[in-house]
């Protein structure tokens, strides 16, 4: 992966453009030691690193745009952070960017159950908010697996997902307003405690923008009452065609689950090995969640059962209490600390549509096969949120190379069948580089126009999202 | 009038074109006349997934060809989208396109979200004649800026939709309709409100101070009846199920057609309702649990004025002069117009969709 050489010039200015920060910004707002930057010198896709020129980590929205309007005088770029639990490498920095983390600004700043709505600073963690409403029964929706340590800065930059997205969506769907500010330090309010944009509705271009367009300091997000319970049932099958088609049919049925979670035959061993959750040992395993009363769950659960059995599954377990259910999420829940054991990993989360799930599983098994690596997958199966982690070692020469390149294989084949590169982690520099696999050139330049608006000089979050080949003329202007 | 036939049909005449022309869909919110652009002609269903919940469609089909294939299928809309044509006394029938392109949704916006929510992949061409697709026909994807969710609700301002790929529900079995009678604003809001913070799943919230107080639960036979119970039993008041069902002319507010007067959408929080109804000159409908009020006026006066709240508020249905005046959309602050402004000037740099 390649990143453009960092402007001499700026690195030769360090000193002056730590001083004038230093000076538009309170005491311990700027870090520029060599031996402190580091801690930000990458996120969750460790295999690439750069320390950057200066990490700001701003208290208020006010420092927020102090650090760009300085940043912004200067043309230095600006990698926006929050918790940096990014997997694909964005908020990657660059040696000549400064790095403006939001983590300081965690407060919640509003609550209306009247309105369904918080507001929040947005380096509070997305457990914070659900933390901050649950008392009163109430709960917000997104649940990436990393919840605990990500912010809501980064799932509003990379619109994340989670496990029970199928009936709640993702951020996008539950986000109703933000305070963002632009490159040149102008502070903007888009939406609020109401519904809908009155005019182009920007919200929806600032989330899952990757830190392209702004930094947003403050969110307005939608909360839900808790239901009243929820219980899944786990499904073992011989075959995974067979247990892609259970999904197809569960949602033709009109059964609309929290979650259809999906585990193949090396993720299901790795899990059991891991966590002893008591797993079958078969070709796929599917967990299927569904909420209501304890009479609505059973409902549906035998109605699932109903359908599940006409496939002839191999294991078939409904949840009929809290332990039961534990037991069950037990192995999926550990799946990533369980890869972990296995080796280094790349995650992937190429989404493809549910029909073409048998497809795709057998090309990856035959990608994976042809390149002498390891895969498992352990994903969102209701709606093809494929995640394919490629096991490789990263002290043996070149096989990180290997394992991108079969990563990248098997992206271009999720586009192939009509799918996407990335359903949940964002393009980052990760899949940069690809981005020409699913978008024709008129596509990009239409997204990239969006950027000249509201980044003019192209200074923020540099190198990520658009190839550096097609965004080479914005950047050097 | 053009009327292109395919995207590379659209693209040439976008790319001859030097002179404004209106998009229009169906012609239910403004009617076709000579010079604009419709996509009627750009009908049909390209895919649709029962099992994976997605159908895709040229701009131009009718919203009654998706419905039906979707009810043929047991499957529908999550945002119920609002007809235009009672409201506006028009004959046309809505578009795909049209639908899409003002983010058109009714009562269960509120839980389900809008079109924009359920919008998962889009075409257009912009006003250079470019051909653009965004999105794609997965439930999930963050790949690239999503200018699906600009094409949504921008009216044509950035260019001619194309092609609409949908995510979809599965159909409900039963709906169940809870009303009271008599309440004030106040009370009504603040009885939706304790109705949407249960977890029964309500997917209507309606205040018509003219008819009642309503509530709809819907799902499954057994599960809804349990449901509507359960609520019942949480409310304040008497409440009972009623037979008929309001909620069609609640998503099209029906009470305003035929009749004089200027007619607005207005979205604050549901708390600021109550107060905004109150300094309102003329009828008016609360839907989406008090975030959504339909309100009269006579015509020519500036609903805006009365807000002193957080919202917005467009006009639906007035004479051409006070659009003019007045402005079909709510003004925006300086900083957000600088930002739309400049959008819209590197979508359509030739202003062909000016007056769309
Ligand atoms: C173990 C593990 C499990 C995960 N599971 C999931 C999952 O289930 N679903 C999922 O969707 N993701 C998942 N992720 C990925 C990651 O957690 C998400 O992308 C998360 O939203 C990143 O949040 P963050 O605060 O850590 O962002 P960061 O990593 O700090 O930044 C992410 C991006 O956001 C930008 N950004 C940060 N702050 C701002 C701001 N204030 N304004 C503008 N842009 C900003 C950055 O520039 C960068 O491009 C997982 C990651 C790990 C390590």
């Amino acid at each position: 992966m390649q990143m453009p050489d960092p402007n001499p010039a700026i690195l030769s200015r360090k000193a002056a453009v730590v001083r004038r920060l230093a000076e538009a910004l309170p005491e311990g707002a700027v870090i520029h030691a060599p031996e402190e930057v580091r801690a930000y010198e990458c996120d969750a896709l460790t295999a690439y690193a750069c320390p950057p020129l200066a990490v700001v980590l701003a208290s208020s929205t006010e420092e927020v745009s102090a650090c760009l309007a300085v940043c912004h005088e200067e043309g230095v770029p600006v990698v926006p952070r929050g918790a940096g639990t990014s997997l694909a490498g964005g908020s990657l920095p660059t040696a000549d960017a400064v790095v403006l983390g939001v983590a300081r600004l965690n407060e919640v700043l509003e609550v209306s159950y009247p309105d369904r709505m918080i507001r929040v600073q947005t380096g509070i963690t997305n457990l914070a908010v659900t933390g901050a409403v649950e008392e009163d029964g109430f709960f917000y929706a997104p649940d990436p697996s990393s919840q605990l340590a990500c912010a809501i800065a980064g799932n509003i930059a990379m619109n994340s997902g989670g496990a029970h997205c199928l009936k709640y969506g993702v951020t996008t769907n539950n986000l109703l307003g933000v305070t963002v500010v632009l490159m040149d330090g102008t502070v903007v309010e888009i939406g609020g405690g109401h519904m809908d944009a009155p005019g182009l509705d920007l919200l929806g271009v600032i989330c899952g923008s990757e830190g392209q367009l702004g930094v947003v300091t403050e969110a307005t997000l939608r909360i839900l009452p808790k239901p009243e319970g929820a219980r899944p049932v786990l499904i073992g099958f011989d075959e995974s065609e067979i247990a892609g088609q259970c999904v197809s049919d569960i949602l033709k049925a009109g059964i609309l689950p929290v979650a259809i979670e999906f585990m193949d035959h090396p993720a299901i061993i790795a899990c059991e090995a891991f966590a002893g959750a008591g797993y079958p040992d078969c070709a796929a395993l599917l967990i299927v969640e569904v909420e209501g009363s304890d009479a609505e769950i059973d409902a549906q659960l035998d109605r699932i059962e109903e359908i599940a059995r006409r496939l002839d599954p191999v294991e078939l377990r409904a949840s009929t209490s809290a332990e039961e259910s534990a037991a069950i999420w037990l192995g999926r829940k550990s799946a990533f600390g369980a890869m972990g054991q296995m080796g280094d990993y790349i995650c992937l989360d190429g989404t493809i549509p549910v029909g073409e799930l048998p497809r795709v599983l057998n090309g990856i098994t035959e990608l994976t096969e042809s390149y002498g690596l390891r895969v498992a997958n352990v994903f969102h199966a209701g709606d093809g949120n494929m995640h394919p982690l490629i096991i490789f070692d990263a002290n043996t020469e070149g096989d990180l190379e290997k394992a991108e390149a079969l990563g990248a294989d098997i992206l271009r084949l999720c586009v192939e069948v009509g799918g996407c590169l990335t359903g949940e982690h964002g393009v980052g520099v990760e899949k940069r580089d690809l981005m020409e696999v699913q978008f024709d050139p008129a596509d990009l330049e239409a997204q990239m126009r969006v950027k000249d608006v509201f980044d003019p000089k192209w200074l923020l979050n540099p190198a990520k999202v658009f190839p550096l080949s097609v965004s080479a003329g914005r950047r050097a202007a | 009038m053009l009327q292109p036939e395919s995207e590379g049909d659209l693209a040439r005449m976008i790319r001859s074109a030097n002179a404004p022309m209106a998009i229009r869909g169906g012609g239910t919110r403004a009617p076709v006349e000579a010079g604009d652009l419709t996509t009627r002609r750009m009908t049909g269903i390209t895919l649709y997934e029962p099992g994976a919940l997605t159908l895709v469609a040229w701009a131009g089909t009718p919203m009654a060809e998706i419905d039906a294939a979707l009810e043929a299928e047991r499957q529908r809309l999550a945002f119920e989208p609002w007809e235009a044509a009672r409201v506006l006394g028009r004959s046309g029938t809505s578009t795909l396109g049209g639908c899409v392109a003002t983010n058109a949704s009714g009562p269960r916006r509120m839980v389900a979200g809008a079109a924009r929510d359920a919008v998962i992949g889009v075409r257009f061409v912009d006003g250079e004649g470019q051909v653009v697709k965004n999105g794609g026909r997965v439930m999930k994807n963050v790949t690239g800026l999503d200018l699906a969710k600009l094409l949504c609700g921008s009216r044509g301002r950035l260019g001619v939709l194309t092609e609409v790929a949908l995510k979809l529900l599965p159909g409900v079995a039963a709906s169940v309709t809870l009303a009271a009678e008599g309440l004030t604003p106040e009370d009504a809001v603040a009885a939706m409100s304790v109705a949407l913070s249960t977890p029964f799943e309500v997917t209507g919230a309606a205040h018509d101070p003219a008819a009642g107080t309503f509530l709809r639960i819907e799902g499954g036979g057994d599960s809804v009846a349990y449901r509507a119970d359960r609520l019942a039993a949480a409310l304040p008041g008497e409440w009972r199920q009623i037979d008929a069902d309001p909620w069609p002319a609640i998503r099209d507010a029906t009470r305003f057609a035929g009749v004089e007067g200027d007619l607005w959408r207005v979205s604050v929080r549901p708390s600021h309702a109550p107060a905004l109804v109150a300094a309102l000159p003329g009828r008016w409908l609360m839907d989406w649990g008090g975030g959504l009020i339909w309100a009269e006026t006579p015509p020519g006066t500036d609903l805006r004025a009365q807000m002193t709240c957080a919202g917005h508020a467009t006009l639906v249905r007035a004479a051409p002069e006070t659009h003019a005046t007045l402005g079909t959309l709510h003004p925006e602050p300086d900083a957000v117009k600088r930002l739309t402004g400049g959008i819209v000037s590197k979508f359509d740099p030739k202003a062909l969709f000016a007056h769309s």
